[in-house]
């Protein structure tokens, strides 16, 4: 007690002049918060000011022995070739192959679940065993319908919800629609996973099959691959660009996929190379795309598994296992 | 409890009383260091776990390419859901002018910071890539909820913040005044956040507007952290996350998460502090009844959440609700819907048996029941995309936690109770001069 009364004699102050100190302070504090979340949309911010272009224009050899123009704002972190060599893959890997819209249609009534493409495709992008850019299906539709094989690449969606909810823009669709993936960028947040319906991405959980070892990283490639990100189906960009046909196409034995340009509206079959009109071919062959219900507009399009040429046939069966199949279990 | 004034002599007894209950509990350290020996001990292993989990990559928790979300985002949820109650108890019964809460509002204020707080850092532990936390910052895009749940969630912890530590201004000048004797650092915060509190009434006047600024602000801030959060899975087109009610499902489980919290925080309190005169069984009483309420309003949306698909049974929820009716889940599923939900908020509808001891055993089912349901929200779905899951390892198809997974789980609620430790050391845990004013005592000398 004796100190509080020791306080009240003291309470000498301008009454006024300690309302106005205390709002003050009151002010500071409240400030603080404020600044706090300020602060981190500022960060942001500043480094997009910082990328704005400046105008000037400096010559630059790229990595496939072309001459180009870039600006200089972009060189300025260049520190060594490595990183340049970088920079202009992440640069034309986002840009994309200008003029083309890429389709594949899967031809279900030749699939005989060869897995030819799943090799290829692993041994291309250094997968591991479990990890499948492209996954062959047992599917059937419905009780008492035929079985059929399915190979799943990612469908890459024109409406692709998983390049929606990424926070980092490290998935992203490019201008010929296929949907990359940046994995110098991703921070492994796997929203992308839960966001794509077709279960087309894998995850890089543990290290990844072979080690960087200096290796520039090709975004249109996704290899090296890096432990923590995210990793699927590129409809081999890479090979898109030397004007090839991606790598599972090639190297199906059963003339399973056509590939090409949906604005030429060319396909071409990867076993036979054989080219024809893409919305011929859909058109005539009752072609569909999976879950289109969902609004995701896939741009892989698929024919019907009729008049198979061989009966289905798994481990030695004709018949699914019921727990195998999306009306049974889901769970192969 | 209605407030009558009390004359001077008397309002110096009162306060001294109540000053001498609350900071009482402070000062005393029985039992302090074995307590932060346990935690630290939680803190190693974690460190460790997390140690190896940087090392070898999220290959060592059970997640696998279906389940991508597992353990961790479920804590997560978790830690937003209690996070919700400083809101709900401190500003909705504040506003409303809801007298009984006075004493617990810190309580569910400290609770709700410490797990708004550690919320950010789950998440953390949940990146396959830590070390590229700044991109979200550098190259961060506005329509992804993760950036929302970023966004809300710091502005939460900020106004939480702000919401304890400025009803602290007349504590804290108090507490400069009582605690001479503490050590310096500690001194100098009571000093800082004291602010030149002189108990005048202009300054209850800007103190109480301020409180009630907060408290506003805070509500469609707290809604939107829980809602946000709901939307990382509403957002998807995955049968089971694909939900409208989301939102509201998961702001009302928080309630029920949060306040069970708040009761077993209360309970500990009135023992270990000795505030049985403050904490009583009326207290215990009127929470119980909130806790009926948040739960029936639960079970409620509950029933729309699992019975309307039920109902129907389209393929591709067909799947998941199956396996938590009667398959794979059921266990997990029955134990938090009716031992940790519907029994309790069963129970609690008898007065007889809204009784502190009681009371406390039922919390400690709901909290866990609490948990539980996250971990159900989150990983049965993935367990049931639309197409089959093969051609991969058998660990792809289940979930099996890791003693990692576990260890860091652990982490960040030790986190919280050491930050509930440290404010409980630090401050009061209940307002004195929030006591002292229903008591009636002369505003003017509480400083
Ligand atoms: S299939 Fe999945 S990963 Fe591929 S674009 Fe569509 S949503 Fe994205
Ligand atoms: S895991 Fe990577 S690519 Fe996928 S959403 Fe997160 S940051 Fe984007």
């Amino acid at each position: 007690m004796n100190e509080n009364q020791e306080h009240n004699d003291q309470q000498n102050l301008n009454e006024d002049q300690a309302r106005r100190s205390f709002l003050k302070k009151l002010g500071i504090f409240a400030g603080i918060g404020a600044v706090a979340t300020a602060g981190a949309v500022y960060v942001g911010f500043d480094h997009e000011k910082k990328k704005n272009p400046t105008g000037k224009k400096v010559r630059v050899l790229t990595a496939d022995g072309k001459l180009m123009e870039v600006d200089e704002a972009e060189l300025e972190k260049n520190e060594n070739a490595a990183t340049e060599e970088l920079n202009e893959l992440q640069r034309r890997g986002r840009e994309g192959l200008p003029g083309k819209h890429w389709v594949m249609v899967i031809d279900l009534s030749k699939c005989r679940n060869a897995r030819m493409c799943m090799a290829a495709c692993q041994g291309a992008h250094e997968l591991r065993p479990e990890q499948h850019h492209i996954n062959v299906l047992r599917m059937q539709d419905a009780d008492h319908t035929e079985p059929y094989f399915m190979p799943k690449p990612c469908y890459h969606c024109d409406n692709p919800p998983c390049t929606k909810v990424c926070p980092v823009d490290a998935t992203f669709k490019r201008q010929d629609g296929i949907v990359l993936i940046d994995n110098e960028r991703c921070i492994g947040c796997r929203f992308c996973i839960a966001g794509c319906p077709y279960s087309a991405r894998v995850f890089n959980w543990i290290e990844p099959l072979k080690p960087a070892n200096d290796r520039v990283y090709d975004v249109e490639l996704n290899v090296p691959q890096k432990k923590g990100t995210i990793s699927k189906c590129l409809f081999s960009a890479d090979c898109l660009r030397k004007g090839e046909m991606p790598y599972c196409t090639r190297a199906c034995p059963n003339g399973v996929y056509w590939f090409g340009d949906r604005n030429e509206d060319t396909v071409t079959n990867g076993t036979t190379k054989e080219t024809v009109s893409f919305s011929e071919l859909i058109r005539k062959n009752g072609g569909y795309t999976v879950l289109e219900e969902l609004g995701t507009k896939p741009q892989v399009y698929y024919l019907p598994p009729k008049n198979r040429a061989f009966p289905f046939q798994y481990e030695g069966k004709t018949e699914l296992d019921p727990n195998d199949s999306r009306i049974g279990g889901g769970r192969g | 409890m209605a407030s009558t004034k009390l004359s001077s002599e008397e309002s110096r007894k009162v306060l001294d009383k109540i000053e001498t209950d609350l900071i009482r509990p402070m000062r005393s350290h029985k039992g302090l260091e074995l307590w932060l020996l346990f935690l630290g001990l939680i803190f190693i292993v974690g460190g460790y776990a997390y140690f190896i989990q940087l090392r070898d990559g999220l290959g060592v928790t059970a997640m696998r390419d279906y389940s991508s979300w597992g353990s961790y985002i479920a804590n997560f949820v978790f830690f937003v859901a209690a996070s919700l109650i400083g809101m709900f108890i401190s500003s909705v019964f504040g506003l409303l002018k809801i007298k009984w809460v006075i004493p617990i509002s810190r309580i569910a204020e400290m609770i709700a910071l410490a797990f708004a707080m550690w919320a950010g850092l789950v998440i953390v532990i949940d990146m396959g890539r830590p070390d590229r936390l700044h991109h979200v910052f550098l190259y961060g895009r506005f329509q992804s909820p993760i950036v929302w749940d970023i966004t809300v969630v710091t502005s939460y912890v900020a106004i939480s913040m702000l919401l304890l530590l400025i009803p602290m201004i007349p504590d804290a000048s108090i507490l400069k005044r009582r605690m001479s004797d503490a050590p310096k650092w500690q001194q100098m915060i009571y000093n800082l956040l004291t602010l030149g509190w002189d108990a005048q009434p202009e300054q209850y006047a800007i103190l109480k507007r301020s409180m009630r600024v907060l408290m506003i602000l805070i509500i469609p801030i707290a809604l939107s952290i829980h809602t946000v959060t709901s939307w990382l899975f509403a957002m998807t087109l995955r049968a089971g996350w694909d939900s409208t009610i989301f939102g509201p499902y998961f702001v009302s489980g928080a309630f029920v998460a949060g306040v069970a919290a708040v009761i077993i925080a209360m309970y500990f309190f009135r023992y270990n502090y000795k505030l049985g005169d403050y904490i009583t069984d009326y207290h215990f009483n009127r929470i119980g009844q909130v806790l009926v309420l948040v739960s029936a309003v639960y079970i409620y949306f509950n029933l729309n959440e699992y019975f309307v698909p039920a109902y129907k049974m389209r393929t591709a929820e067909r799947l998941h609700l199956e396996e938590m009716f009667t398959g794979h889940w059921a266990y997990m599923f029955w134990f938090a819907q009716i031992f940790c939900l519907a029994i309790p908020t069963f129970l609690l509808i008898f007065k007889k048996l809204r009784k502190p001891k009681i009371m406390l055993w039922l919390a400690v089912f709901v909290l866990i029941g609490a948990w539980l349901k996250r971990i159900l929200i989150v990983i049965p779905v993935q367990q049931h995309p639309y197409l089959p899951i093969q051609n991969v390892p058998d660990s792809f198809k289940e979930y099996h936690f890791t003693g990692i997974e576990i260890a860091l789980n652990i982490l960040p609620i030790a986190g919280v109770l050491l930050i509930i430790t440290i404010l409980a050391k630090l401050f009061p845990v209940i307002s004195v001069w929030e006591v002292a004013h229903e008591k009636g005592v002369d505003e003017t000398i509480i400083k």
